[in-house]
């Protein structure tokens, strides 16, 4: 007897948007098994995770302050994962990104202009598309595997900003603490909704969403990027440049991770620290296929793993749960994200074993 | 085939075999006898249903309803271990072979025990002398010809003692001369007492070949006879269930303008078993049709991506477009030049199977037909010349939202072809046009060929069938190891001629100096 995996004959449409929903909800179940192991009231603990942050109008704040990141990141990633170019690395741009960007808020702080903050944004954008331009090229010239190398300098680009805050851009009246100087005030990001910390980035996410969508859905670009992705042979045929659409889409996924990382040290932060962010640029991964690789899907995806971040805070402060419960759930989200797809899409048969000179020539008889 | 008297006993006897698959009934009561040492032939369209009937046969698929019997008895063939166990063996259309193995470990993995790999050398030797099929063990895989690598395949078979061996399409890649071997082969197989089903859509070959036919048509039996008391015509009006229509020839083009000229153009391969091109030459006047024959694998691929601008060659004049140097251009430059083609694989080359036929014609036309407005694309505008090609080239398809991948080849093809001729092309260029097309498309795609040349367009048809390119084209011109012969027109022309130019230099190694490469094929 063994097992024996198979294409399903017609793929559901529905399923694909369904797996979503799906995976959300067996994360839910499973949290709810585990809290009961690990001896926590597993109501209380649901309670707390998903539905306390929800409560009141500054955690729904918080909320829309950790998606942005999120949402800005997933966006540009999806239209590489859509042109099958991986970028993996977006952490490393985030933070080349808000080294770029503070860098240029820490030289101007004496400055108080309305520009600064432009600048500092533009800054930031283009420190992430050319930390993310290092995989692109070597891609392109050399087809060096962008997975590697964009993970890889991901953890150069933390060390880097390490050796800055602990090194050169140390604020000198700080105690010797591995900050560099507070920016000031034309340096940091205006809040939208008094009382909260939520500032104009959640708006530019919101925007980058949509200009993404309809760029995927309405402009040539968009329709060339599906289908460098889909059927590169065709790709070719139709004349359009493989190379091409590797630049373009680390170019913009770096880009726009570099912008959230500056969002991040201008916004709440408000510094440059050796840590700025919790995991955006891996999470935003997940984001990004949760939300099925289409931008209006990521603003959705990117709220429900904020929740994630809320909520772990929350069982933690509330039921003195580990810190690694975020992280927990983040990972059973991807994993039942990824199987309920892959079951979606094939089926498991029990079979009775069959010789492999069988399984071959099956396989080249269709 | 009702009458299976007793008078002799039947090899294999198919009684009443259905095969359905989702909205699709292949093979619909089936009844079929095949007696000791007879070539049957299975003779059909594409989609008749004969692949899913001998794959049922081989145990690769399992019939709904029905019986096999062997030798007389109820068999039930779960897999094709069992099948060859029975004594059936099956040599595939496409072959199973490891590139960069030998002759000898090929071979060894698809025998069921191996125990003593030299007297298994010595039985490869022993059989394929044998059966006039010679096989050096030792070689590799990667340096035989097409024919030398279905003898491997053909050996593999017989090295099990088979009493019926199935052949699917076996000469679709072989020269007429190899074509002749294979036939001594069969024959001499057939006088030893094993049976061939042998599966073809070539009639010629089959009223040379064989016994007697089975004719499929949209997965029922329709029709059997003796090949040899019909004609080609009289067995293609069973096989399509109406008469041939004739094409309406066209004259050669008078013309002298070139509109496509191609002078001493040099490809180094991509890959390991690429072919490299090597002094090319040849040119397309308007209104003509410029055939190149040659077996697969001879460097066509090669040749097509270096005309449409697939792969960039060094020397801009080594391609000229309308008095236009175009060897540097890409492919966008050389379409904005008038140049369209039409690559041999429908499906993810010349298509996006999960993209809808709109999207498909935005794929290869929205320059040529002006479907952009500011970076984005008029859906309106391009709808409805997707629904133009549709109607025009009469393929049958739901709307135009339908997947390119959902419709049957030959209506995918129409498309593809109607998608090209919509565009004006001044140089259109063309692979395999009919390749797995059934005959009512073929007929329509050549006609459509025809009236695009004779709009004065200059087409080059790149196939590996013989027939089309004699139908199809005025000057034609053989490839082989990547050079090509001189042109010659078509009307002066013998089989003969062309099948000793598509030979080459088969059956012999040749290790080329030039970049190390061994690009035999």
């Amino acid at each position: 007897m063994s097992f024996k995996i198979e294409k399903r004959q017609e793929l559901d449409l529905r399923m694909f948007y369904l797996t979503p929903v799906l995976a959300v909800v067996l994360t839910v179940i499973t949290g709810f098994l585990l809290f009961m192991f690990m001896g926590y009231d597993p109501f209380l603990g649901i309670y707390y995770f998903f539905i306390s942050p929800l409560l009141t109008g500054y955690s729904l704040a918080e909320l829309g302050l950790k998606a942005s990141p999120l949402i800005l990141i997933a966006v540009g990633l999806a239209i590489g994962f859509r042109a099958n170019v991986w970028n993996i690395g977006a952490e490393g741009q985030l933070t080349m990104g808000a080294v770029a960007g503070g860098g240029l808020a820490l030289a101007l702080i004496d400055v108080d202009a309305f520009w600064v903050l432009p600048l500092m944004c533009i800054a930031g954008t283009l420190g992430g598309m050319a930390y993310a331009a290092i995989p692109a090229f070597l891609k392109a010239r050399w087809d060096v595997n962008e997975i590697l190398t964009s993970l890889m300098l991901t953890y150069v680009a933390t060390l880097f900003l390490s050796t800055l805050v602990f090194g050169p851009w140390k604020d000198p009246m700080g105690f010797n603490f591995p900050q560099s100087e507070m920016f000031g005030e034309s340096a940091t990001l205006p809040i939208v909704l008094q009382g909260t910390r939520l500032h104009l980035g959640v708006i530019v996410a919101l925007l980058v969403a949509v200009t993404g969508w309809v760029l995927m859905t309405r402009a040539i670009i968009g329709f060339q990027i599906r289908v460098v992705g889909q059927a590169p042979a065709a790709a070719a045929f139709a004349g359009f440049s493989r190379k091409r659409m590797i630049w373009l889409s680390l170019l913009t996924s770096g880009g726009l991770a570099g912008l959230a990382g500056l969002f991040e040290v201008a916004g709440p932060i408000g510094q440059l620290i050796p840590s700025i962010s919790p995991g955006y640029g891996f999470t935003a991964i997940i984001v990004a296929f949760l939300g099925r690789l289409h931008p209006i899907g990521i603003i959705g995806a990117g709220l429900i793993m904020a929740l994630s971040y809320i909520g772990g805070e929350n069982a933690q402060v509330e039921a003195g749960m580990p810190q690694a419960v975020t992280g927990v759930f983040q990972g059973l989200l991807l994993f039942f994200l990824l199987a309920s797809d892959f079951l979606a899409r094939y089926r498991i048969r029990r079979e009775i074993a069959v010789a492999s000179t069988t399984a071959r020539e099956e396989a080249l008889a269709r | 085939m009702s009458e299976t008297t007793a008078a002799t006993a039947s090899r294999l006897e198919l009684r009443n075999v259905s095969k359905r698959f989702p909205g699709v009934l292949a093979n619909d009561s089936v009844d079929l006898n095949v007696t000791p040492g007879e070539i049957h032939a299975l003779l059909g369209e594409n989609g008749a249903g004969k692949s899913t009937l001998v794959k049922i046969i081989y145990g690769v698929l399992h019939a709904d309803e029905g019986e096999i019997l062997w030798e007389g008895s109820p068999v039930t063939v779960a897999d094709p271990h069992a099948a060859r166990n029975l004594g059936i063996g099956m040599v595939f259309q496409h072959f199973s072979l490891f590139e960069a193995m030998t002759v000898l470990e090929n071979i060894a993995l698809g025998v069921e025990k191996v125990s003593d790999m030299k007297a298994l050398a010595e039985r490869v030797i022993e059989v394929s002398h044998a059966y006039g099929l010679p096989l050096d063990p030792d070689r590799e895989v990667h340096t035989l010809s097409v024919g030398e690598r279905q003898r491997i395949e053909i050996v593999r078979c017989l090295l099990q003692n088979p009493r019926l061996l199935i052949m699917d399409e076996p000469t679709s890649v072989l020269t007429p001369q190899e074509v002749e071997r294979l036939f001594e082969t069969l024959r001499q197989l057939s006088v030893e007492g094993v049976s061939i089903l042998y599966i073809s859509h070539k009639l010629d070959e089959i009223k040379l070949l064989c016994d007697r036919a089975t004719i499929l048509r949209g997965g029922k039996v329709v029709d059997s006879c003796d090949p040899k008391q019909e004609t080609a015509k009289s067995m293609a009006a069973m096989m399509i269930g109406a008469e041939v229509r004739a094409l309406s020839r066209r004259q050669g083009s008078a013309s002298q303008r070139v509109r496509l000229e191609v002078q001493g153009l040099n490809l180094d391969a991509d890959h390991a078993f690429g072919v490299s091109l090597r002094d090319v030459t040849f040119s397309v006047r308007e209104g003509e049709i410029f055939g190149i024959a040659g077996v697969a694998g001879n460097g066509q691929n090669e040749l097509f991506q270096a005309l449409t601008g697939e792969r960039i060659v060094h020397i801009a004049q080594e391609i000229v477009v309308d008095d236009v140097p175009a060897g540097r251009m890409g492919v966008a430059q050389r379409r904005r030049l008038g140049m369209c083609s039409v690559p041999e694989e429908r499906n993810g080359h010349a298509a996006v199977p999960e993209m809808s036929l709109t999207e498909n014609f935005i794929l290869s036309g929205y320059r040529r037909m002006k479907l952009l407005a500011n970076g984005f694309i008029r859906k309106e505008a391009a709808e409805e010349i997707a629904r133009r090609v549709i109607k025009e080239f009469n393929v049958k398809t739901a709307s135009v939202g339908a997947m390119a991948g959902s419709l049957s080849g030959g209506n995918l093809q129409k498309y593809i072809v109607g998608r090209e001729i919509l565009q004006d092309p001044g140089v259109l260029i063309i692979s395999q046009p009919t390749w797995g097309v059934d005959a009512g498309a073929a007929a329509a795609i050549h006609q459509a060929l025809f009236a695009l040349a004779e709009n004065g367009a200059a087409i080059v048809v790149i196939s590996q069938d013989l027939d089309e390119l004699l139908t199809l084209s005025d000057h034609l011109a053989v490839i082989n190891l990547g050079t090509l012969s001189p042109g010659m027109a078509t009307a002066d022309a013998s089989i003969s001629e062309i099948g000793l130019l598509m030979g080459g230099l088969h059956g012999m190694t040749v290790h080329r100096p030039n970049g190390g490469n061994t690009d035999v094929i």
